[in-house]
């Protein structure tokens, strides 16, 4: 339980902080420490899959990704077009949507909260086996598994297009 | 305490400070090979044939000027040495190099030769691996210099070019060893084909094999894919600004993680510790092939020139992933048409 609370702890202050930050490399960091804290719980849980998978799609591929882009954009402070000043109501219309959902969000999470029964019983089993999620991946969720490949593929013929276009027009 | 506790314990530190010794052992190995390959001595001043230089480099890193460019973030700058080191250590603990042993008859309960027995550790390999290109990124961003950055961004790319390639490789010897524990997959090949061919997974992944030591040159930044620190156009890459015993980590990080591509290597595809004679000398057989691997590194290194950078990435993306994802799709369907 100790170190439940440990990672729990970790993983909220890190991810707190991510947003806390000016500098963008830093909040990459503290996301990253965030993601290890995550695959700490996972452990807990008795998945090691999940967690070293975590760590090798999340913590490994793509946050690596976001740290390159920060490093080429080289942009150690963050452009603010707001006065720190002004009141936080009078401010642009997106930061008021933003605040609305954020609310809304702790609303959620303090009703979720309420209603946890302390069941904690789960199939342990199905968690653990590599081969048991591999399965239910190719039958039972073989769609959406499947809509989410062709969704990245979109993604990723998008960015392309999106990066060819820029060279063709220099190119002219 | 119980004994078979302390002994793990024991074996913890063991691994330890073995690595380490390994780290300074392929330093004097590499410099003697070296000279050998240009009709060179190598080291001969330092004790007898020389063996103590390492040592002797070590006294000398340490009593080195610590240095740090002002512009350089610090916190950073400190850190990156210490990521590296730390996952080049801690990739070794899921390595198993030898069979169960009772210390000869001292414990119990037998001893796994292996620091942390888990079910993914080819997974849990592969994560550490993906967690130190973070010390060599921010090591080039933190230093704040021209060299230091491009070294950085040069490696991250290489890095995380070919790991999907290594990564397609593990992922075959697993369907041969249907497990992704490195214990299962040493014992799925003990034993020998018409009683003369040892059962390597080598024999049957020999493309697999080849895709993951190209891979691994290239994960370990060694010659002829060590662009991150291409002297001739980045100064010394990443490490540019490093000195004294922080660059002493990046070094020793670079050693360790060729020791460890190379147990892995065992492991996966040369049988790891299983050869002829008892199982009691496990370790030895473990050792040999070991250091045949990091021979035919450092003969590599020796040997070939530098590629150039574009090379590289083509290499990587048009002809070495293609290679590993067929060769996946041929593993798998041999395994579906004959079983394991």
């Amino acid at each position: 339980m100790t170190l439940f609370y440990f990672f729990g702890a970790v993983a909220v202050i890190a991810s707190l902080l991510v947003i806390a930050q000016r500098n963008p490399i830093y909040s990459v960091l503290l996301l990253i420490a965030s993601f290890g804290a995550l695959s700490g719980l996972y452990v807990l849980l008795d998945a090691p899959f999940v967690a070293v998978i975590q760590i090798i799609i999340y913590a490994g591929a793509i946050m690596v990704l976001f740290l390159f882009v920060v490093m080429l954009l080289n942009a150690p402070q963050e452009e603010t077009d707001f006065d720190a000043r002004v009141h936080p109501l009078l401010r642009p219309a997106a930061m008021r949507l933003g605040a609305v959902l954020a609310i809304v969000l702790v609303v959620e999470l303090m009703w979720s909260l309420t209603r946890i029964t302390a069941s904690g019983s789960f199939p342990s089993g199905a968690v653990i086996s590599v081969a048991t999620i591999g399965r239910r991946l190719f039958t039972d969720y073989a769609f959406a598994f499947e809509v989410t490949s062709v969704l990245i593929l979109v993604a990723m013929v998008g960015a392309v297009v999106m990066a060819k276009q820029d060279t063709a027009r220099g190119g002219k | 305490m119980t004994p078979l506790l302390i002994a793990q314990i024991v074996l913890t530190l063991f691994v330890f400070v073995a690595l380490l010794s390994s780290a300074a052992g392929m330093v004097y190995f590499e410099r003697k090979i070296a000279a050998f390959l240009q009709q060179r001595v190598g080291p001969t001043l330092v004790g007898p044939r020389g063996l103590l230089q390492p040592l002797a480099d070590v006294i000398k890193l340490m009593f080195k000027e610590e240095l740090r460019p002002r512009a350089a973030d610090w916190f950073l700058f400190s850190l990156a040495p210490i990521i590296s080191a730390t996952a080049a250590f801690a990739a070794f603990a899921v390595v198993p190099f030898g069979a169960d042993t009772t210390l000869f008859g001292l414990l119990g309960t037998p001893l796994r030769l292996q620091v942390a027995d888990v079910n993914v550790a080819v997974l849990v390999i592969f994560a550490i691996a993906s967690m130190s290109v973070y010390g060599i990124v921010l090591a080039g961003w933190s230093s704040n210099s021209k060299y230091s950055l491009l070294g950085g961004l040069r490696s991250s790319a290489q890095m995380i070019s070919y790991e999907l390639s290594y990564g397609l490789a593990l992922a075959s010897v697993l369907l041969l060893g249907n497990s992704l524990s490195l214990n299962e997959i040493v014992r799925a090949q003990s034993g020998a084909w018409f009683g003369f061919i040892p059962r390597w997974f080598v024999f049957l992944q020999p493309v697999g094999f080849l895709v993951y030591m190209t891979a691994g040159i290239a994960e370990t930044n060694r010659a002829p894919f060590d662009f991150p620190e291409a002297e001739q156009e980045l100064v010394a890459g990443y490490h540019t600004e490093y000195s004294s015993m922080s660059f002493a980590m990046f070094f020793l990080a670079e050693y360790i993680n060729m020791v460890t591509v190379s147990a892995v290597a065992t492991n996966l595809y040369l049988g790891g510790w299983s050869g002829p004679f008892s199982d009691s000398i496990g370790w030895v057989w473990f050792l040999l092939k070991v250091g045949a691997i990091l021979f035919f590194y450092v003969w590599m290194r020796w040997t070939l020139p530098r590629y150039r950078y574009d090379q590289l990435m083509a290499f990587g993306w048009k002809v070495l992933l293609p290679v590993s994802v067929l060769n996946l799709i041929v593993t798998a369907a041999g395994v579906l048409a004959f079983g394991v």
